[in-house]
């Protein structure tokens, strides 16, 4: 299962990653899947788990978390 | 050269900050957040770092709610005309500058809104009690200058938060970020607008403002931010909200040079060095015959902003001979006439002195042998 993170704005996703990165969390900085929001802008893909991974992101307005298994794509939290 | 206008921008600016700038402009140089590649999110992360840097400094835990803005003046401007609307009350002070006290007479005149003016003495200093006695209940903000461009007074920005209660404290720090201690939190400031190319070593071009949660004035600007396009009305989430259109990302890669350089210096040290100049620059000047120094001349809450006259010369004769001897200060009234009828030098103005972290003390010494010489001739 495949995360992605996706928040309001790229100084939200550039707070997370720094964040995720200070945890030394499985990530990836990817372009929102154009699927997930007209926006053309940056999100964050995990490769592990998304609740291991909550308690850091503490404090930043997390938009919508959307998993995807290879088939289809659900919103999990937003 | 001898360069003593770093109260107007610094200059030279620390390599740090010419580094970042070039490898921006040379190497990244995309439009940051608007699209989905490689350059730019490079661009942002350029943003996002010199953002919580400057968040770090003025002790800001949501660097979310520090907006970069074009210069002192524009952060002064969102902060003013965004806040106050029709028949407010605004209490201001007599050592404010141009760009705090020209938009207060633009709301005086356009939302009459009634602006009172405290009196400092003139040696800069204010008694906080003379701000509480004019608050009533249409009173919506206090702004007050931080540190004055023209004599270096600091005021005590914290005693007066604690006076005032609940009434929006707007600062106006573009002459104490950087030069002097200035946190956020210790002295409970609810606006703190700042230049960037000044004390923090930025290019011109570049300023910034705090915003305190639930503090939420009316932008300056609508337009295009690269979150939410597919939404006609403005993000009201930060910093999107107040930073539409394109930013001087050279500009901030820039600033975030300068806070490195202030990081690895030590911003203890900065501003030691710089009270330190005061004192020398203060000192020399002290010792020669028919010079007349503004302000407090003592230790302490001072920057190293220094206005003098010489007896029987205009500060204009003054900056000129300077000028001839390539040494630059800056004469006249510094944009802050009030100021200036406040220590009694309105309308000539002063000679003001503003050494910078680079100065030298082989500078301080040149230029006190020439106002010296400047001084000794008829
Ligand atoms: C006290 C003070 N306020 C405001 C400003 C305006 O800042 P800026 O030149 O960045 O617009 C300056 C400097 O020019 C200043 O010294």
């Amino acid at each position: 299962m495949i995360y992605f993170l996706i928040f309001l704005s790229i100084h939200d996703v550039l707070k997370a990653e720094k964040a995720l990165k200070g945890h030394n969390v499985d990530m990836e900085l990817v372009p929102v899947p154009r699927n997930l929001s007209s926006d053309c802008g940056m999100c964050i893909k995990l490769k592990g788990g998304f609740d291991d991974v909550k308690p850091y992101l503490d404090g930043i307005e997390l938009e919508k978390c959307v998993s995807y298994d290879g088939e289809e794509y659900r919103t999990i939290e937003s | 050269m001898i360069y003593f206008d770093n109260a107007a921008t610094s200059f030279p600016k620390p390599q740090e900050t010419i580094d970042s700038l070039n490898d921006f402009v040379r190497n990244v140089g995309g439009n940051p957040g608007r699209s989905g590649h490689a350059l730019s999110t490079e661009a942002a992360r350029y943003i996002f770092e010199a953002r919580e840097k400057l968040a770090g400094m003025i002790n800001a835990c949501d660097s979310e709610r520090i907006i970069f803005t074009q210069n002192g003046t524009e952060s002064l401007n969102l902060a003013i005309l965004g806040l106050l609307q029709e028949k407010d009350h605004v209490i201001t002070t007599s050592l404010e500058h141009n760009s705090v006290m020209r938009p207060l007479m633009f709301l005086n005149k356009e939302r009459r809104v009634d602006v009172s003016v405290v009196q400092c003495a003139a040696n800069g200093s204010l008694d906080a009690k003379d701000i509480k006695k004019l608050i009533r209940k249409e009173t919506k903000a206090i702004v007050i200058n931080h540190g004055s461009n023209i004599i270096g007074t600091v005021q005590p920005v914290g005693e007066i938060k604690r006076m005032i209660g609940e009434i929006t404290l707007i600062v106006d720090a573009c002459q104490t970020v950087g030069s002097f201690p200035v946190d956020i939190e210790e002295d409970n400031i609810d606006v703190l607008c700042f230049s960037c190319h000044k004390s923090l070593y930025g290019i011109q071009g570049l300023g910034a403002i705090y915003m305190r949660n639930g503090i939420e004035p009316i932008p300056l600007k609508f337009g295009g931010t690269g979150s939410r396009s597919e939404f006609i009305e403005q993000p009201l989430f930060l910093p999107d909200r107040y930073e539409s259109g394109t930013p001087n990302t050279p500009g901030i890669a820039s600033l975030l040079g300068g806070l490195s350089f202030i990081e690895k210096v030590g911003i203890g040290s900065i501003i030691r060095k710089k009270q330190d100049l005061r004192r020398s620059v203060i000192d020399g000047l002290s010792c020669l015959p028919g010079i007349v120094i503004y302000g407090d001349q003592g230790n302490g809450n001072q920057l190293p902003v220094i206005s003098f006259n010489i007896a029987g010369k205009l500060p204009s004769e003054v900056g000129y001979e300077l000028n001839k001897r390539a040494i630059y200060t800056r004469v006249g009234l510094h944009c802050a006439p009030l100021a200036h009828k406040t220590i009694g030098t309105f309308p000539e103005g002063t000679v003001r002195v503003a050494p910078g972290y680079f100065t030298t003390d082989d500078e301080v010494a040149l230029f006190i042998e020439a106002i010296k010489e400047i001084a000794g001739r008829t």
